[in-house]
C-alpha cells in the first residue's frame, strides 16, 4: 500500500504509466480501430501525413495505412516484449536461483554459462539464432528471450547469495523444509522486487531488439511491425522520410514509457534509494 | 607490475568462457537447415550428388559432428577461422579487412560517450534538482528511448538531405585519391553521424551513472575533509571526486563492449560501413554460417581484450585494487 503510494506521487512514473496505458489500448484495441488486415493495400502508395482525411498518417510505399499498421505494431511489439521479458526473467531466476543458493561447484559452472552469454555480443548471437532457426514470430521472441536472461541471472543470484544466510531460511532448514521449499517459498519472495523492476530494463531491451532486428528485414515479414515500417521506409528517406519517421516516434515513446515505469517501480519498492537522490 | 598479473590472470580465466562459446555456437549452426556445400552449390547453379560429396569431402564435411568440432577447435589455435565460399576468400582475410572501420567506430563512439557523459552527469550532480539537472535528466532518458537506427535515418534527413552538411554513408571518398591529413579529416567527416548514433545510447547511460556516482561520492567523509581544508568547490570535485566517481563508469565500458559491438550491426547497416557488424548482417542474409562464426569468434575476443583493457585502466584509477589482496 505503501509502495503504491509512493508510486503515484512520482510524477515520472504516472508519465510513464499514461503513456504505456495508451500503447496497451492501442494493441488491444487494433482490430477495432482498423479492422482490415494491416498489411493490405489501402490506397494510393505515399500520401504524406493529412495529405487525405482516410489516412491521418499517410501511407507507405505499398500503399498501405501507416496509422494501421502502427496500432497493429503496437500489439506486436507489446507481445513480443512481454513474452520475450517473461522467457529471459524465468531463465535468469532459475540460474540464478540455483547458482546462488547452492554455491561451489553448481555456482561456477553456471556463473561460465552466464558469463558465455555476455561475453558473445547479445545481438550477434540473436542474428545466429535466426540464422539457423528461421525468423518466425515465436522463433524471433523465444531468440530474443534466450539472449536477454544473463543480467537477470546474476541479481537473482546477488540476492540469494545474501538471503541464504539469513536466520529465518536457516531456521525453516531446522525444521527440515526442502530445499525446493526453501528456494521456492522462502528465498524467492524476497529476491523478487529487484528482480521485477529490472524486468523493465529487459523489456525495453527486447522491443528494441525486435525493432532493429525487424528494421534489418530479418525479423518475420508477416506481421506488422514497427521496426518493419522502419526498414521499408528507408528505400524512400530523402523524399517521404515521415514513413521512418512516424513509427519510430511511437518506438521511442513505448520505450520511454517502460524505463518510466521501471523507475517508478524502483523509487517506490527501495524508498531508502529514492530518498537518497 | 602486480596490476598486470592481476589482469592476467583475469584473462586466463576467460578461456574456458571462450571455448564454451565456440562449442556451443558450432553445435548450434550444426542445427542450421542446409551447409557450406549446399548454398555454394546453390550459388553455382545446382550440380549433381558426386560434385556436392566431393565438395564435402574437400571442405571437410564428410566426418561427424564431433570430428568436424576437433579439427575446427585445431584449425582455431592457428588462427584459421576457415573458408567463405560467397566471399572466395579465407574467413580470416575477410574478417581483418572489415576489423578496422569497427574499431575506428566502436572506440570514437565510446570517446563521445564517455566524455560528454562525464561532463554531463558532473554538471547534473553539481545542479542536483535544479533546472540543469532536471533537462539533463530528462535528455538522458529520451536518449535512452532511442533506438539507434531511427535516430541515424533522421541524422541522415537532416544533415545530409536538408542542411548537406554531412555524407549520409560510406566510409571516406571514394572519387578522390586523398592521402595524410586530408583522408584522415575525410573519414572523419565520415565517422561524425555514425558515432552519434552508436553514441547516444551509452552516452544516456553514462550519464545517469556519472549523476549517481557523483552524488554519492560528494556525501563521503574525505569530500567533507577536503572542503573543511578550503578547497575550492572546483577543485574539490576535479581532484578528489572525479576519480573516483569514475570507477563505476571504467566498470561499464567492459560489460557494455559486447552491447556496442552489437549495435554497431545496425548503425553500420544505416551508413553502409565496411565493417565487422556489417559483415555479420551480410553473412545471415547469405547465409554464409562459416563468416559468421567467424565473427562470433572474433567479437568473443574482442570483448575480452576490451575487458583486459578496463582491469588495468581500473586498477590504475583505484590502487586499493593492486596494493590490497
Amino acid at each position: 500500500m505503501r509502495a503504491l503510494k509512493a508510486y503515484g506521487r512520482s510524477p515520472a512514473a504516472l508519465i510513464g504509466t499514461a503513456i504505456l496505458l495508451a500503447v496497451v489500448v492501442m494493441g488491444v484495441g487494433a482490430s477495432w480501430f482498423y479492422p482490415d488486415d494491416p498489411l493490405g493495400l489501402a490506397g494510393r502508395p505515399l500520401q504524406w501525413p493529412g495529405a487525405n482525411p482516410r489516412f491521418p498518417l499517410g501511407t507507405d510505399p505499398s500503399g498501405r495505412d501507416i496509422a494501421a499498421q502502427l496500432f497493429h505494431g503496437a500489439r506486436v511489439s507489446l507481445l513480443i516484449g512481454f513474452v520475450a521479458t517473461s522467457i529471459a526473467v524465468m531463465i535468469g531466476i532459475a540460474i540464478g536461483a540455483l547458482a546462488g543458493f547452492y554455491g561451489g561447484m553448481t555456482d561456477t559452472a553456471l556463473m561460465r554459462v552466464t558469463e558465455a552469454f555476455q561475453t558473445l555480443p547479445n545481438f550477434l548471437l540473436l542474428l545466429v539464432l535466426v540464422a539457423v532457426f528461421g525468423s518466425t514470430i515465436e522463433t524471433v521472441t523465444i531468440a530474443i528471450g534466450l539472449v536477454s536472461w544473463p543480467p537477470v541471472a546474476r541479481l537473482t543470484r546477488a540476492e540469494f547469495l545474501t538471503l541464504r544466510t539469513r536466520d529465518f531460511v536457516q531456521a525453516c532448514r531446522v525444521q527440515g523444509l526442502s530445499d525446493l521449499h526453501l528456494i521456492v517459498r522462502e528465498v524467492l519472495p524476497n529476491a523478487l522486487p529487484p528482480v521485477i523492476v529490472y524486468a523493465s530494463v529487459v523489456m525495453a531491451v527486447a522491443i528494441l531488439l525486435e525493432s532493429a532486428l525487424a528494421f534489418l528485414q530479418l525479423s518475420d515479414p508477416n506481421v506488422p511491425s514497427w521496426g518493419n515500417l522502419i526498414g521499408l521506409g528507408r528505400n524512400v528517406l530523402r523524399t517521404e522520410w515521415y514513413v521512418s519517421a512516424i513509427p519510430g516516434v511511437a518506438i521511442l515513446l513505448t520505450i520511454l514509457g517502460v524505463s518510466l515505469v521501471g523507475q517508478g517501480l524502483n523509487d517506490a519498492l527501495n524508498p531508502r534509494l529514492a530518498a537518497s537522490r | 607490475m602486480r596490476v598486470l598479473q592481476l589482469a592476467l590472470r583475469r584473462l586466463a580465466a576467460s578461456l574456458p568462457t571462450l571455448l564454451l562459446i565456440l562449442v556451443g555456437l558450432f553445435l548450434l549452426l550444426q542445427l542450421a537447415p542446409g551447409d557450406t556445400v549446399d548454398a555454394l552449390m546453390a550459388q553455382m547453379g545446382g550440380g549433381d550428388q558426386a560434385l556436392a560429396e566431393e565438395l564435402r569431402r574437400f571442405y571437410g564435411l564428410d566426418v561427424g559432428i564431433a570430428a568436424q568440432l576437433g579439427r575446427y577447435l585445431m584449425r582455431l589455435v592457428t588462427l584459421d577461422l576457415g573458408f567463405s565460399s560467397i566471399y572466395g576468400k579465407p574467413v580470416a582475410t575477410v574478417i581483418l579487412e572489415r576489423l578496422p572501420a569497427t574499431l575506428l567506430l566502436m572506440v570514437s563512439a565510446l570517446s563521445f560517450a564517455f566524455f560528454f557523459g562525464l561532463v554531463l552527469g558532473v554538471v547534473a550532480a553539481r545542479r542536483v534538482n535544479k533546472w540543469p539537472d532536471t533537462l539533463i535528466s530528462t535528455l538522458g532518458l529520451v536518449f535512452y528511448a532511442t533506438p539507434s537506427f531511427w535516430f541515424g535515418l533522421m541524422a541522415i534527413v537532416l544533415f545530409s538531405v536538408y542542411l548537406q552538411w554531412l555524407p549520409a554513408g560510406g566510409f571516406g571518398d571514394i572519387t578522390q585519391n586523398l592521402t595524410g591529413i586530408a583522408a584522415v579529416l575525410d573519414i572523419a567527416r565520415y565517422l561524425v553521424l555514425p558515432t552519434l548514433t552508436l553514441g547516444l545510447i551509452f552516452l544516456a547511460i553514462y550519464l545517469r551513472i556519472m549523476r549517481a556516482s557523483m552524488l554519492e561520492v560528494l556525501s563521503l567523509d574525505f569530500v567533507r575533509t577536503a572542503r573543511a581544508k578550503g578547497l575550492s568547490e572546483t577543485r574539490v570535485v576535479a581532484r578528489h571526486v572525479l576519480r573516483n566517481a569514475m570507477l563505476p563508469m571504467v566498470t561499464l565500458i567492459g560489460l557494455q563492449a559486447g552491447t556496442m559491438l552489437g549495435g554497431s550491426v545496425v548503425v553500420e547497416s544505416v551508413f553502409a560501413l565496411p565493417g565487422l557488424g556489417r559483415l555479420a548482417y551480410e553473412s545471415v542474409v547469405q547465409r554464409d554460417l562459416n563468416t559468421l562464426l567467424g565473427i562470433a569468434f572474433i567479437s568473443a575476443v574482442l570483448v575480452i581484450c576490451i575487458n583486459f583493457l578496463v582491469d588495468i585502466l581500473y586498477a590504475r584509477l583505484d590502487p586499493r585494487i593492486s596494493a590490497g589482496s
